[in-house]
């Protein structure tokens, strides 16, 4: 399983960006594999419309899950039609919130 | 001849001018700042026809597509969406440029009206009025404004346009022969002015400037216009009372003591502005 986090920057000990459609970074973490892999959201420069691009730019990454602070309607529309399912967090380095998600200790947001 | 009014920073009096100068002058008001149109409260304009104005929005054929997903990285404006499901349309987004149609390979977008606002058109103070008026809700208005001036009078037409520099007002001044920029002496005033300046010029159009709520006879939109070599084409005292004529949603014109402001405002035009 893949889980996006929108990130402030590309290290580990990055803090998560609460934004979602304009962060900087989206860090990527396979449970499988345990790898972290840090990709620039490309969205973060439209003009219009960045949440519906970053949620595509996940999908490209076959994401299955994505951390972030707020999602707009939009971006929510696009992962839900491809069973994305949500958490959130407090600002919080990237490596604590991938520590909390193997605790189960993420909170579950709903749309 | 069209004459566009605009300003840059808003609130700073483009429908206090360009109101009262359609009535001086007998010229048609056009108000395109379709997000606010307020110029029909001043004119207090009797409308006689109300036209729709519609869009096309892709509309995907779900047994044809075959989730190729060309569609949605042709589109500039992320209006379309990849999702599992299959491609999602988001109205609010498209710029109805036909982009996606074009680029299927299996002829699966069509396309269906979506209704964006209408048109109104009247008569006040034995001018012709028209306005554009986008639904709430609604972001992309220039195909209201477009479709406004495409069928304009072969007269004079004062258009009343969106604040800033956007699209809106960039799309009014195609139809632009000159242009009044009407501003005020703030920093802010001044600031987007610049910003108006360097677009009607880019744009060649000849242009002057309106000073309004001037307090101190020197100052910096003066200044400016000097340092340009702008010309100024009015001064308009700050003063409460115009603020109470404005409030009341009534014409300058109708107190003697500001007539005279539209009539040199009117002959300047014509000098400055119209014999180029």
């Amino acid at each position: 399983m893949k889980i996006a986090i929108s990130s402030q920057g590309k290290e580990k000990e990055s803090l998560i960006d609460l934004r979602f459609g304009r962060c900087t970074y989206f860090q990527i973490y396979d449970t499988d594999t345990e790898k972290l892999t840090a990709i620039e959201n490309s969205a973060i420069s439209s003009t219009g419309g960045a949440g519906i691009q970053a949620a595509n730019l996940l999908l490209n990454e076959n994401v299955d899950a994505v951390v972030t602070g707020i999602l707009g309607p939009n971006a929510v529309q696009v992962l839900k039609a491809s069973d994305v399912k949500f958490f959130t967090s407090g600002i919080k380095k990237i490596s604590d919130i991938i520590s909390d998600y193997k605790e189960n200790k993420l909170e579950v947001k709903e749309y | 001849m069209n004459i566009v009014v605009l300003s840059g920073k808003g609130g700073t009096g483009k429908t206090l001018v360009s109101t009262n100068l359609a009535v001086y002058m007998g010229a048609n008001y056009i108000d395109t700042d379709v997000e606010e149109p307020n110029g029909f409260i001043f004119l207090k304009s009797v409308v006689e026809e109300t036209a729709y104005v519609e869009i096309d929005i892709p509309d995907i054929d779900k047994q044809k597509c075959v989730m190729c997903f060309k569609c949605v990285d042709f589109c500039e404006f992320n209006a379309l969406a990849k999702t599992k499901q299959g491609v999602l349309v988001f109205d609010k987004l498209c710029h109805s440029c036909g982009g996606c149609k074009i680029v299927c390979p299996v002829d699966a977008v069509n396309y269906k009206k979506k209704n964006i606002g209408i048109i109104e058109k009247g008569k006040a103070n034995h001018i012709k009025c028209i306005r554009g008026v986008l639904n709430i809700g609604e972001p992309i208005a220039v195909p209201i404004i477009k479709e406004i001036l495409n069928n304009l009078d072969d007269t004079l037409n004062m258009i009343d346009a969106s604040p800033g520099t956007s699209c809106n007002v960039v799309k009014t001044l195609e139809y632009a022969d000159a242009a009044i920029l009407v501003t005020e002496p703030t920093k802010f005033g001044l600031h987007d002015l610049g910003r108006a300046v360097k677009l009607v010029e880019d744009l060649n159009i000849p242009f002057g400037v309106v000073i309004n709520r001037i307090t101190e006879e020197n100052n910096i939109i003066k200044d400016y216009c000097k340092e340009n070599k702008i010309h100024i084409l009015a001064e308009i005292k700050h003063d409460k009372n115009v603020a109470v004529l404005y409030s009341k949603g009534e014409l300058l014109l109708e107190d003697d003591r500001y007539k005279e402001i539209f009539e040199s405002l009117s002959n300047k035009v014509k000098e400055n502005l119209l014999c180029k």
